[in-house]
């Protein structure tokens, strides 16, 4: 290929080179991204549910944590997990690590993007729960959650893709992903430019993925939408 | 005759006339909300298997009257027996309470994520611990018993104001309540769908059930219930059988029935 410009010779040979380096991050970044989203989703709803409806100690220890969390980068949060673990004297290896800072992370957004879709819920839904003798837990798990997640999925389906963008500040504490693959192969070849291309070209097709199975996640969870496609 | 001239006159003479334990007693009830008293000592009785309709106009009450007897409001004074539980002394079970007294709104509340099958057997399995063949034959009955047999599959957002509201009945009576309010029931329906539901709420009265509501529909009241009550600023006014409506003795009701008719 010759760029006629700049006369700049593209080289995609570090394609071939380096394949089982790609391939181990991208697997790292899927791998990062997949274990994060379930406990993070989990603890992002505990956290909705505990400031919607906790005692006043767990809604201000949850408002710590949310804006805590909202309010500082995630390379620091990161770092300063990794570095407390040491500190601690806890090893960790730094894919574990890294999945506990993303969990963390999306955690606390996911908290208001569900504490939102909780509060937009008729209180009506709520009155008729608690009238047909539904305990308060009940009422959670059968009524609001169901159609809070119905609500706000598509916000979901953002923040889980920003997050696996997200991973990519993980070769920081050396968990290899495919950006620290790409920072390494560059500066083995010195080309920079072609190596940035392809990796985000890797990273568009992976967020595509990851929508695609979350909507494909969301056709089997709302089984009302796939039948008559409305929203809630 | 026994249209009472004054509410007091009309609980001594069910006292005296009527000995078994009504299924409801209310006894001098008062609630305040903020600064603004409600309700201004109610006495009323509700016996098992009598039907009684609360009428009056908006801000009357009724409503309030409606929503203390399931705990959704909390008196301030006076006291309310519902099922045999007390409901003034703060130490009521308002779960326990809620498997005896079922309640229907005016806006239906059904569950939208929920089939209509799922919406009528999610109390059952989860309060009562049914099992899912258990569930779906409760469901056929229900539904069978507000004619919506066939719409077990649908969501509540392919029925119609009227059949939602039907639905909304048969969740109720799946959780087999000693006793059923019904507050407004049709207020949000055009008067064909009006139609269908109050014939659904005549059937369950002559099979039996208790029930009280609050309603607007004054030939509806007057056909089924065994006992009307009127309401008006916070009291019962007037209170007695049908009939009472052809013959008011205040001048409220003269003109509440004047206008509603």
């Amino acid at each position: 290929m010759r760029g006629c410009a700049l006369s700049y010779e593209f080289d995609f040979s570090f394609l071939n080179d380096y394949l089982p380096e790609l391939w181990h991050g991208i697997w790292l970044t899927l791998g990062m991204t997949v274990v994060s989203i379930v406990p993070g989703f989990a603890l992002g709803t505990g956290c909705a549910v505990g400031r919607l409806y906790g005692p006043p100690w767990v809604q201000r220890l949850v408002t710590i944590y949310v804006e805590g969390i909202r309010n500082t980068p995630l390379i620091i949060q990161v770092f300063w997990l990794f570095f407390g673990l040491a500190v601690l004297q806890v090893r960790v290896g730094p894919f574990p690590a890294a999945v506990i800072a993303l969990v963390i992370n999306v955690g606390a957004y996911t908290a208001e993007i569900m504490r939102a879709g909780l509060q937009s819920i008729p209180k009506g839904q709520l009155e008729a729960a608690a009238c047909l003798a539904l305990k308060p837990s009940q009422s959670l798990w059968s009524v609001q959650i169901p159609q809070a997640v119905e609500r706000v999925y598509p916000a979901l389906v953002s923040q889980f893709v920003l997050m696996m963008l997200a991973t990519s500040i993980m070769s920081q504490i050396s968990a290899e992903e495919l950006t620290g693959v790409a920072y390494m192969i560059q500066s083995f070849t010195f080309r920079g430019f072609e190596v940035y291309l392809v990796i985000a070209g890797i990273y568009l097709v992976m967020s595509c993925l990851l929508r695609l199975t979350l909507l494909g996640v969301a056709q089997v969870s709302f089984p009302r939408r796939r039948r008559l496609g409305t929203p809630l | 005759m026994n249209i009472a001239a004054s509410p007091q006159r009309a609980t001594e003479i069910q006292n005296m006339t009527r000995s078994d334990t009504p299924l409801v007693r209310f006894q001098g009830v008062r609630k305040s909300f903020g600064e603004l008293e409600v309700l201004k000592g109610i006495d009323l009785e509700v016996k098992s298997g009598e039907v009684v309709a609360l009428i009056g106009r908006s801000g009357s009450g009724k409503s309030t009257a409606l929503r203390c007897v399931n705990g959704l409001e909390r008196i301030n004074a006076g006291e309310l027996t519902v099922c045999g539980r007390t409901l003034h002394d703060g130490k009521v079970d308002l779960r326990d309470l809620r498997q005896d007294v079922g309640i229907v709104f005016q806006s239906y509340n059904l569950f939208p994520h929920l089939t209509v099958e799922q919406n009528v057997t999610l109390a059952p399995r989860k309060v009562h611990r049914i099992g899912a063949k258990e569930a779906r034959e409760l469901s056929d009955q229900v539904l069978a018993q507000v004619g919506l047999s066939d719409k077990a599959k649908n969501y509540p957002e392919q029925l119609s104001g009227g059949q939602q509201q039907r639905v909304a009945i048969a969740r109720s009576l799946a959780m087999r309540p000693k006793l059923i309010l019904f507050d407004e029931v049709t207020s949000a329906l055009d008067p064909e769908l009006t139609g269908e539901v109050l014939r659904v709420i005549a059937k369950l009265a002559a099979e039996g059930m208790t029930m009280m509501l609050v309603t607007h529909e004054m030939a509806f009241a007057r056909s089924v219930a065994d006992q009307i009550v009127f309401m008006h600023q916070g009291r019962i006014w007037e209170s007695g059988k049908g009939d009472m409506l052809e013959d008011p003795q205040t001048p409220e009701l003269r003109q509440f029935v004047g206008n509603g008719l």
